[in-house]
């Protein structure tokens, strides 16, 4: 218990004194995180909605299990396969991206993309038909028809990108295996708790949680908002 | 007489089955109301998307305007011309000026003045900030049929558009139809298992049994010497399969 309550407190204080070595973490993790969750947005959410509206799409059944078996990956197995591709003697070695936080985005790519893809394709493929058959009846073409769909299933969509952010900010396995968890340099607030837990610094683990959480619980406040304003 | 504005033959449409369209020939006159009449599993639904070109047909063609189309290569400006109003609304999320503005928008026009016109001719004026989703059956189908007219169309095509409304929505609507036909020259075909509402509101009616067109003609004539039994039953109400 005592832990907790000077966990708390260290956390407010490091918040208030903005100390620059926390701070350096927090921007990291935020660039990192928000990097991938980026690029996984912009090709996800038009991807999973090809996905779910063309039936035409071969393999799509194929696609759709892939998709869905990404959603579950373990992080640390991403770390792993991302290590292996980007370690010298690998097929993408010669980009000299491991220990980088380059090697930490392409890692948390491989978690967030199918998260958002998999989402949005459910989201889409819940807007009601007549929505679609409509919009073509009023003269849209095959992109606007697209931006409508999404438009009518953007709840579904902030969720999918919702879900996605939560899965990559919190996750210590892949960005610990190909960044390496060095100071100053691929440090991020997941790492750090771990590596303060392990020299039995718990106040300062504890005090990273609770910045952690928070920051979580900003971005997701932002994106409910956001949901919310969309409801409408 | 005018070239028809369309004309079908041996228009066919199946989805991996037996055919669910099957239509030797049938034109649509510019400016009529031409209503099709039959029970439900008929093909009137299916000939309708495939006359606003949202499908393409299985075999045969459709000569609109003069210009033969066989396939989903239709131009975009062409398929401007036609809009449905199906049975179900199908709003979108937002406002009721929103849903009306629509088609404007999709055509990069923006017309404030013709949407706020459109919806007092739909008797909508005082709800164009109202949430689409929260209005009453009678009130979406009024802003589905605001959002179909503000685009001016050549051709409307309602599939149903008063199914399961109440007495009052079915005259407002009827009577927005049949001004628009007249005052506009809009060439309309209705689909419906009315027939009480294609005698109200049709030039010509055609009745249609598992995917033919049985008999097609002048709506009095239709109704008062059919020349085909099975639509002799079906105007007296009787059940025709």
């Amino acid at each position: 218990m005592d832990e907790i309550v000077r966990g708390l407190v260290r956390a407010v204080n490091l918040i208030c004194t903005a100390d620059p070595a926390v701070l350096e973490i927090v921007w990291l993790s935020l660039f990192v995180s928000g990097l991938a969750l980026a690029i996984s947005t912009v090709i996800g959410v038009p991807a999973g909605a090809a996905l779910g509206l063309w039936s035409r799409i071969r393999v799509r059944g194929l696609i759709t299990v892939l998709l869905y078996t990404g959603m579950g990956l373990p992080p640390v197995v991403v770390g792993l396969a991302v290590y292996l591709l980007l370690s010298r003697s690998g097929p993408l070695g010669f980009l000299g991206w491991l220990f980088t936080p380059s090697a930490m985005v392409f890692a948390q790519i491989v978690i967030a993309l199918p998260v958002v893809a998999g989402l949005t394709m459910i989201a889409v493929q819940s807007v009601e038909p007549g929505v679609r058959l409509q919009v073509r009846a009023l003269g849209a073409t095959r992109w606007q028809e697209l931006v409508a769909v999404l438009r009518e299933a953007r709840v579904g969509v902030m969720a999918a990108v919702v879900a996605a952010f939560g899965s990559i900010i919190s996750e210590v396995g892949a960005v610990m295996l190909v960044g390496g968890n060095i100071e100053g340099r691929t440090r991020v607030l997941t790492t750090a708790i771990v590596l303060d837990t392990r020299m039995g610094e718990f106040d300062l683990a504890l005090a990273l949680g609770i910045i952690l959480l928070l920051l979580a619980f900003l971005a997701n406040a932002v994106l409910f908002w956001l949901q919310q304003r969309a409801e409408g | 007489m005018d070239a028809p504005l369309y004309l079908l033959d041996g228009l066919r449409k199946s989805y991996d089955g037996p055919a669910v369209l099957d239509l030797e020939h049938l034109e649509v006159q510019a400016g009529e109301v031409l209503a099709l009449v039959g029970p439900s599993g008929a093909g009137k639904s299916t000939l309708l998307r495939l006359l606003n070109f949202l499908e393409p047909p299985t075999a045969g063609s459709i000569v609109y305007h003069g210009r033969t189309f066989r396939d989903h290569r239709v131009p975009i400006a062409v398929r401007r011309e036609i809009t449905t109003v199906f049975q179900r609304p199908a709003l979108l999320r937002g406002s009721v000026r929103r849903n009306v503005a629509y088609g404007l928008r999709l055509r990069g026009q923006r017309d404030d003045r013709r949407v706020e016109q459109m919806l007092a001719q739909v008797g909508l004026g005082d709800r164009a900030k109202a949430h689409a989703q929260r209005l009453s059956g009678g009130e979406m189908q009024r802003v589905a049929l605001a959002r179909a007219l503000v685009v001016e169309p050549t051709v409307l095509l309602l599939d149903e558009p008063t199914a399961n409304l109440d007495p009052y929505n079915v005259v407002l609507i009827e009577d927005i139809v049949r001004r628009q036909n007249r005052e506009q020259g809009t060439t309309v075909v209705l689909v419906t298992h009315n027939v009480f509402q294609a005698r109200r509101l049709a030039t010509r009616v055609g009745l249609m049994l598992s995917g033919r067109l049985i008999e097609v003609g002048p709506a009095p004539q239709f109704f008062e010497s059919p020349s085909d039994p099975r639509t002799a039953a079906f105007v007296r109400g009787e059940m025709v399969y």
